[in-house]
Order: structure tokens, then sequence, then C-alpha cells
């Protein structure tokens, strides 16, 4: 298992924090450091299971995916679907532009 | 193998293709909600709560996406994989509303399988298909409606698309879009995607990479999004050819994602890719294992259609057609369906040869296809009715073929309308054989010179004399005696 | 007043016409304002749209159509979307949203004619153990220890729902329990409170936190008003993949099967070292209730259970991290303004997220990542299989499992806010069951030194809530338990 007191550097920090699309205050990342350090560490102790032979679990029963039918039974609702949204024009939502 | 190259500087380069093909399943609902998958309706008007994102929701399966995946694997010969799974594959982007895309990345529905391309001069050439996947469709952001802002369509978030990567098994352009052509071709007769690149139900990923010959693989990029075949084969050879440049400078090509600009005809990196996308896949807690029967594969199979291949062999073997005039009628099920129609109790080379002939070719005039045609099934076969009896001969049938795309009218009413019959009177062709050799004295003496070319040019007198209905056979038995 | 009722008391003096769904929602609501300014149990009040169910309720049992809810004034966690009413998950990101549908679970009550009185505080997109890490301030516990006004926490992440109950603002309450958010809250204030197997209730409309081990359930006085609760919530969704399809059993009836021939597990895994000797001792009182009404107690080995809370806070917080990616200003909920995409998601996450819910992101973020996901998600998925095979063990020899709820009684709000591994420990009772999916119910079972409430906690196989209130009820009978909070309605009221 990955060694977490090679724990999280600054870099790391910032990493996850990018990955996740959290800001970060420069403040903040030091703090972080210490506190996800120190949950890694704790998580560590699972290093002592052994885990051979043993299926990760699917899910917890037995039950599989039951199918839907191939019908239209939702949608053509756009106001509802746009009546939460923070920012629309006419029937859209909008965001800053994204140059692609 | 192929022997296309791109000759570099210090020698000849191989290119390795590989396509990932991302196909629309045809369905009426989505994979997981129940919203519509229908193409242009007005925006987020096909829009479930589960489309987006919205609190809480969940997805529910459409059977009908994954009997949809099923019957496009076996079209592709490929192994059906009974026990699969849907995973989470994490990213930001404001088409994708959940923050994710439910997909299937350790466990997918079909494993490996093949597609046979068919090449110029016949060659026929297995290409390997490594896996097909289920997946959602992303929404779609428009960036050009407005200065400063991008506005957020999710009618196609969360229809349902097989994802179908092929092998790396490509080595020229050419192959690359004999591939997709024929993919489009079984999945257009399966009914599982309608294959429409231009309005991006199928969208191709084209994976490129170069390499001297019996080298190893070296670095590949990947040209994201190109929507047509002839964009793929284009945007092929302009990365390759970047990429040779790069390798001859002493230089090393860097692994990225472009987009290929054909105004320009060239690839350009993909900016927003800063750094490198880390999905973080895992399998869907939303979702149990999928799991389907042999029972039910079996039960899909047998209601699958004739496939291109076994169809184009077919034709081969029971209408005697070469296997160039097979491959293009089978290549779109109607145009299959109607060549057997017009075959059906008559010479299927014959109506082979009018129908990839003149009757395309009208078509193509007209801007019409199979499906809008002026001529029926029914009535072209009318016409060459009138060809098998020598009612009419080749030339009138020329004439008449167009007609009947004209008009809309039955060839044997615009024969009695135009006494366009054949002349089978041997004294009215022997009359006009003499009109024209005694018309062409100076021709006639070059004939019996030794210029035997000019038995052609005769022949085309004569039926010009006969306003093109005389009997060619009578014709040329009758040149033949008089000369 | 509204103390003297249990649901099933109140829903006899309907029917009989005895109090009216008005009278008792307005004694509800009476209770609600009194109360909150120093209990701070809502989120929400909804006191017009009660009383237009009440009066509804009254027509139909007038009718003698009312059903199994009818009338009866009940809170619902503020993580169940309620249509028309604003659900925020007690965070800022969701503050001004309005859900457009009805969550599965509260449609099924409101089915039932159950009156909802308002949206009930919880931590942070049920991320805690205290209901302190809720944007909209902390709950109060209605218990305080003997002699002492320090404001103690309820537990959580349900400690609104569980406060509500307690202190007489509601007849019963949903929650939700992941690691056990219902049952230790349950215990923290004296009630009880209900876990049912993963799938038995459906999670269609529960703002989800981490998918395989999130269930809503009941909180109540007493375990009969807990099944009645459940009855209503439970059933299968087709909405919900992982909503099982099995039929509900009479969960009231159960309750009065008795435990005679019934074969109780003590797991030796749970007498962990540092547990207070009350509760060892509040534990083993609980075996002795139990062999008295005819149980057989059998020692049982769950050699996996230490390692439960390590599993749960790799597996949570994974799929945490994927749930809560749809928070991102886009669509609904918070925005901050900003001039790109990547700086609106960043900005409008930084703002709209608590301390709590970044930190279980960032964590779940980092086990999912690449080079990480073998050695910590996957791995903990495999350790869970290992859990739940403990279970599946122990109950081929057993019936059900009897533990303490939680390791402690109710602490003082700022007690152990500093260290979130301090946090955690707290669900170490709970958890395993959670991993597994297995049913359990804390039920409140005695009192500490300071005089606060202590729960036993009962756990039962798969599907079979109904030996689980079994033995529940034959505990809350040998322990009659009816001590009260101190901070409730004088009685007169």
């Amino acid at each position: 298992m990955a060694s977490a007191s090679a724990a999280l550097d600054p870099a790391a920090v910032r990493r996850i924090a990018r990955l996740a699309r959290i800001r970060l205050a420069d403040e903040d990342v030091a703090q972080l450091q210490t506190e996800l350090g120190a949950i890694l560490g704790w998580i560590e102790q699972l290093n002592e299971v052994d885990v051979s032979g043993v299926d990760p679990l699917a899910s917890v029963g037995s039950a599989t995916l039951a199918f839907r039918e191939d019908a239209v039974t939702d949608g053509d609702q756009t106001e509802a679907v746009l009546a939460n949204a923070p920012a629309r024009s006419g029937p859209f939502y909008t965001v800053p532009k994204v140059v692609e | 193998m192929s022997g296309y190259v791109i000759e570099g500087a210090t020698g000849p380069w191989e290119l390795v293709i590989g396509l990932e093909v991302h196909a629309q399943v045809v369905s009426k609902a989505k994979l997981f909600s129940g919203a519509s998958a229908e193409y242009g309706a007005e925006p987020n008007s096909q829009v479930s709560f589960v489309d987006a994102a919205f609190p809480g929701m969940l997805p529910v399966i459409n059977g009908e996406c994954v009997a949809q995946a099923v019957r496009t694997g076996l079209g592709l010969n490929a192994e059906i994989n009974l026990v699969s799974r849907f995973d989470r594959k994490n990213y930001f982007y404001a088409d994708l509303p959940a923050g994710y895309q439910i997909s299937q990345f350790a466990h997918p529905i079909v494993g490996k399988g093949v597609i046979e391309i068919e090449l110029e001069g016949g060659a026929i050439r297995p290409i390997g298909v490594t896996r097909l996947h289920l997946e959602q469709d992303a929404g779609k952001s428009m960036h050009d409606q407005h200065p400063a802002l991008s506005f957020i369509d999710l009618n196609r978030a969360g229809v349902a698309l097989m994802e179908i990567v092929s092998e790396p098994d490509m080595r020229t352009p050419e192959e690359a879009g004999a591939y997709l052509r024929k993919l489009r071709t079984i999945m257009r007769y399966l009914g599982t995607c309608d294959g429409n690149m231009e309005e991006g139900s199928m969208r191709a990923d084209v994976n490129v990479s170069v390499r001297r010959a019996g080298e190893p693989f070296r670095t590949r990029c990947e040209i994201k999004n190109v929507n047509s075949v002839r964009f793929v084969m284009q945007a092929i050879e302009a990365e390759a050819r970047r990429q040779v440049e790069i390798w001859e400078a002493g230089g090393e090509v860097q692994q990225e994602t472009r987009l290929y600009d054909p105004g320009r005809g060239e690839t350009r990196s993909m900016r927003s890719k800063e750094d490198a996308h880390d999905y973080r896949y895992f399998p869907d807690p939303d979702l149990l294992p999928l799991v389907i029967e042999q029972a039910w594969v079996d039960e899909l199979a047998a209601g699958l259609p004739e496939l291109p291949d076994a169809k184009k062999a077919r034709f081969m073997s029971q209408y005697g057609l070469p296997a160039y005039d097979a491959g293009v009628l089978v290549m779109e099920q109607a145009t299959a369906d109607f060549y057997e129609a017009v075959a059906r109790g008559r010479d299927g080379k014959i109506a082979a040869n009018w129908m990839l002939g003149d009757f395309f070719a009208g078509l193509n005039r007209m801007g019409r296809g199979i499906a809008d045609s002026p001529v029926s099934a029914e009535r072209l076969g009318g016409l060459l009715d009138l060809l098998a009896d020598a009612t009419i001969n080749g030339r009138i049938a020329k004439e008449v073929m167009e007609a009947m795309m004209e008009t809309g009218e039955e060839a044997a009413a615009i024969v009695e309308a135009r006494g366009l019959r054949q002349v089978t009177d041997t004294g009215a062709i022997d009359g006009a054989v003499d009109q024209v050799l005694a018309a062409n004295p100076d021709k006639l003496a070059e004939y019996k010179g030794g210029k035997d070319k000019l038995f052609g040019f005769f022949v085309g007198q004569v039926m010009k004399a006969m306003g093109g209905k005389g009997n060619p056979a009578l014709v040329n038995e009758a040149l033949k005696r008089k000369l | 007043m509204t103390l003297e009722f249990t649901l099933s008391g109140a829903r006899d003096a309907l029917r009989a016409r005895r109090i009216s769904s008005r009278e008792l929602t307005e004694a509800h609501l009476a209770t609600i304002a009194e109360l909150e300014p120093e209990l701070h149990a809502f989120i929400t009040v909804t006191p017009e749209q009660a009383l237009a169910q009440a009066d509804a309720a009254d027509a139909a049992i007038g009718r003698g159509e009312g059903g199994p809810l009818a009338g009866l004034p009940v809170a619902i966690k503020d993580l169940f979307c309620t249509k028309g009413v604003k659900t925020t998950a007690a965070s800022r990101i969701l503050e001004p949203f309005v859900p457009p549908y009805e969550s599965t679970v509260t449609a099924n009550m409101l089915r039932d004619g159950a009156v909802f009185l308002g949206k009930t505080n919880l931590d942070e997109f049920a991320m805690g153990s205290s209901t302190t890490t809720s944007a909209f301030g902390p709950t109060i516990n209605p218990w305080q220890r003997r002699g002492s006004n320090t404001q103690l926490v309820p537990g959580g992440s349900s400690g609104g729902s569980a406060a509500a109950v307690a202190a007489g603002m509601a007849l019963a309450s949903t929650g939700t329990d992941t690691g056990g958010s219902i049952r230790q809250p349950a215990s923290f204030c004296g009630i009880v409170g209900m876990k049912p197997t993963y799938g038995r209730c459906s999670r269609w409309g529960v703002v989800a936190f981490a998918s395989s081990l999130d269930q809503p359930g009941p909180f109540a006085r007493t375990v009969e008003d807990a099944a009645i609760l459940l009855g209503s919530m439970a059933g299968h969704d087709p909405k919900d993949s992982t909503s099982v399809n099995r039929p509900v059993p009479d969960y009231a009836a159960a309750c009065r099967r008795g435990v005679k021939g019934l074969r109780i597990g003590i797991p030796r895994e749970y007498r962990a070292d540092g547990t207070p000797a009350e509760i060892e001792a509040l534990w083993n009182q609980g075996i002795a209730w139990l062999r008295d009404a005819g149980a057989e107690i059998v020692d049982v080995s769950l050699p996996h259970t230490k390692y439960g809370l390590a599993t749960y806070y790799i597996v949570a917080p994974a799929e945490a991290s994927s749930n809560l990616a749809r928070y991102d200003g886009v669509r609904f909920g918070l925005r901050v303004p900003a001039n790109d995409l990547t700086d609106l998601y960043e900005e409008t996450r930084a703002a709209g997220f608590g301390a709590e819910v970044r930190r279980r992101i960032l964590i779940g973020t980092y086990v999912l990542s690449a080079g990480y996901y073998d050695a910590y998600y996957l791995k903990a998925q495999k350790v869970r299989a290992l859990i739940l095979r403990d279970f599946t063990d122990a109950f081929e020899r057993v019936d059900a499992l009897l533990t303490p709820t939680a390791p402690s009684a109710a602490f003082g709000l700022g007690e152990k806010s500093d260290d979130p591994v301090q946090m955690y420990l707290n669900d170490v009772f709970t958890v395993p069951a959670s991993m597994a999916g297995v049913p359990g119910i804390s039920v409140p079972a005695g009192l500490d030194t300071d005089g606060l409430p202590l729960g036993l906690q009962v756990l039962g196989r798969h599907f079979d809530e109904e030996t689980v209130f079994a033995v529940g009820a034959a505990l809350e009978a040998a322990a009659g338990f009816s001590a009260r909070p101190g901070i409730r309605m004088e009685a007169g009221r």
C-alpha cells in the first residue's frame, strides 16, 4: 500500500484540490496537509489485512441490474429544468465562455 | 504489407492507425433516463432531472440500449461478455452535468471482434476490434452565441453511445476510410446506429503514430471528433506528416490530443488539456453488475438481418456477380433490397450492370437516392424485361430509363408512346445499311483497304439512320454481309 | 403535551376522533416555536403547509379513508428533496435550491397521509456525527448533563431529526444512515433510530453522500412507532436501481413476537479498549434482559470489525467526491460569479462547501486518483467483502447481534471538533453494519452517571428487519426507559 507518511506535500494537496475543483487559499494548504495526512496515516492500518483471494465487493446484495423499457417517459419540462439555474439565457444554461 | 509510406529525408515511415468510434445508439429514450434520445429538438426540452444531475437523481438502464450493443457486437463477430459493469469517469466540463460520465472501463459488454474491409483492387483485410462498451453522451456547449458566455443544451446528455475501439491495425488513410464505411454499413444494417457523421450520430477519434518498418510502436497522438470519413483520411495524412517532420528533425513527438482543422489541412493541439486528465475510474455505486443470459444473446442473434459480408457472398454465388459489384450493392441495405427486387426472376448480372451504371448515374444527376428514387424496383425490372424479350435494344433502353426518371412513367408506356420498339425487319435494316454505305464512299474505301476499326463507325451511322432502334445483332450481321 | 403521545397512540386518538390532526399539528408547531431558538433542530419549518395537510387528513379520516400515517405530524431530514420546499443538505451550496420533485420515501409518507412539520438540521451533506458541520449552525441536544447547562451535540448526521423527536417537536422523523447517522444520534438523544437493510428504502430524491451505504430510516420514541413509520417509508422503487423488489412485511406486528428461542450473538470484537465502563455494564445488562426474555446468548466473532472505520473512510469519501461533483454552480444552487469556467467551479465550491465536506472530497479524490486506486479503494472494497462475510458467517449461528450503539454518551459542543479522526471514532460500532448493508436499530436502554441516554444496538440479517424489531422491542420492554430530556415544553402548555 502506498505509504502516506510519504505524506502529502503541498503540490499534492494542490493537485487534488484542482482535480476536485475546489479553490484553496494558500493558508489552507498547510492545514490540509496535516489533516489529510493524519487521515491517510490512520487508514494505513488496512495494510495489516490479508485480502489474498478476495474479490472486491460488487454490491451488498446479489441483485443484478433490472432493465427499463425503451419508452419516452420523461423530459418536455424545459422550465422546470431551468428554474433553479443561477444563470440562463432563454432555454439555455449559461457559463463563462469556454475557449477550446 | 500495404506499401504506403511517407517519405522522410532519412527514409520511409509507416503509419500506425487506430480508430475510436462513438456511435449514438438508435433508441427512443436515453441510456439511463426516460427522456427522448431524438435529434433536433428545442434546447433543453428532452432533459430528465437525472440527465441534468439534480440532487438525489439515479440512473436506471434502458434494456433496448443493451440489446443494441449486443447486436452490434454480434455484427462485429465479437465476444459478448455476459457480465459487464459500469464505471464512473470523473471530470469537470460544462456539458457534463454530474461531473462524471457513466461508462464502462474495466469490464465492457463486448470484447474482441473483427471487421473485414475491402480495398481498391479487391483486397480484403481484417481489422481487429478491441472492445465495444456503452456510455453516456454529453450535452452540447455552444461558444459562438454570445461574446462572453457559453450556452449549454443538455438534450444530448445521457443519450446512449457505443464506443468501438479498433486495434491499431490500419496502415493507410484508405484503410481507415474503408473501416469507417464498413462499420457504418454494419450498424445501419443492424439498425443500431444511423451512422450520420454530419449530424454527429457517429464520431471518430483517430490515433496516429509513425514508425520505421519493423520497429515497435512510437508515441501516438489522438485527433478528436473528426466528423467525416474524408476528413479522417485527410487528418491522418496531415498528422502523420507532422510527426515524421518532428522525428526527422531529431525531436520527439509528445503524446497529446489534437483537433483537425480542415480549412488549413493540419492538426493543432487542444489547449484545454494542460494537465492530463485523471479520470479516477471506479465502479458506479448507483448501478449493479450488468448480467445478461446467453439465451437472450442467442435470441438477439437469431433476429439479426443478413449482414453485409454474408449478403455480398450470397450475391456473388446466387446472382453470379463479381466481388466489386456485389460490394457496392450491399453497402446500404436499402440498395441491396432494391437490387434483389429487380433481380428476382431476371438475369442478376444484367440487373446489377443497369443499377450500377445508368440507374445510379441518373439518380446522382437528380440528386436522389434509393429512398426517394423516382423509379421503383418494379419499374426498373419492367425495363429490363423489355430488353430481355428484345422489344427494345440497349441504346433505346438508356433513353427509356432517362424518360422514366423524368416522368415517373413505366417503361412499356414510354416505348409505345414514343414508338421505340426495336426494329428487327431485315428489309428495313438492309435498306438503312445500303443508305449508309452509299453516303460514305470514302470511309467504305478505307475499310476495304484494311481499316477494320471503321466497322464501329458504320454501326453507329446505321443506328443513327434507324433512330437507334435497330436490333444491334441484325445490324451487325447485315453490315458484315454487305461490307 | 406532545411528548405524551406516541405515533401509535396519536394515530388511535385521531381515528377515535379524540383529537384532530389540526390540534395535534398546532401543538407540535407551538412546541417548535418555543424550543427552536434554543435547540435549532430545523432548517425550515413549514407551518402553513403542515396545517393544510392536517386539515386534509382530518377530512380523510372523517370519510374513513385515512392512510397509515394520516394526520400524524413528522419531521423530515433536510436531505430528502421535498417538492416546492427548500432543500439544502445543510450546505450553502444548496441554500437556494427548491426541488421540483418529491423523494420516493417522503412521497410514500405523503401518500399515507403524513403531515410534514418541516426540514430538520444535519451535518452538511450528511458528513459528520455531531450536526456541528451544518452551514446553518449546530443543533443542540435537548438532554443536558445533570447539574450542567453545557450545550451537548445531538449526534449526527441526522441530529436535527433526533432532537426534534426527543424534545417532542415531532412524533417521529426521517433520517439517513450511511455510517451510523441514524443510530448514533438516536443513542445520544434517548430515542429509537433504525437503519434498514441497504436497498429496503429508495434513495431516489435523497441527496446522495455515499451511494453504496446511504439508507433512509425512521426515528421515533418507541420501537413500534419506528416500525410503523418504516412500513410507510419502505418499498421497491424502479427509479432506484439499488432498490430491492421485496414486499414490505408488517413490521409493527413483528414488534410483538418476543425473543423466545432466538439466538443472540455477542461479538467479542465490540469490547474495545477504552469503552467506558458504563457502556460495558449496559451491554451486559442488555444481554441479561434478553436471556431473561427467553433468548439464547451466543459468543461470536466478527474478526474484521476494527477495520470497519478505515474501510468506511476510504469508500464513503471516494463515492462522495464523485457524488458532489454536480454541485458546480451551473444548473442549481449557489454560484459565485467568475470570468472563466474553472474559476466558476473552484470559487463556487470553495464558498459553498464547509471544511468537513471539503476534507472528505479531497480524501475521496486522492484515494481514487491515479496510482492510488488499487492501494486504497480497491483494497477497501476487498476488506469490505470480508466484513460482509463476517456477518453472514455469524448469522449462520445466530439470528441477531447485540452491541452498544456508541462509544460514549453525547459530548459537548466544542469537545471533539479539532481532530477529524477523533470525530470519526464515534462511528466505530455502527460502521461495520453499514459496510455489510445489514439492518440495525438503536434502542434507548439506560442513562450514564451524568444522566445522559445510552443506546443498545441490535443488528440482523439482510431483510430481516422483523427480527431486529422483535429484539429491539424486547429490550425496550425490559429497559423501561422513561427519562425525558431537560429541554422540553413545560407540562401544561
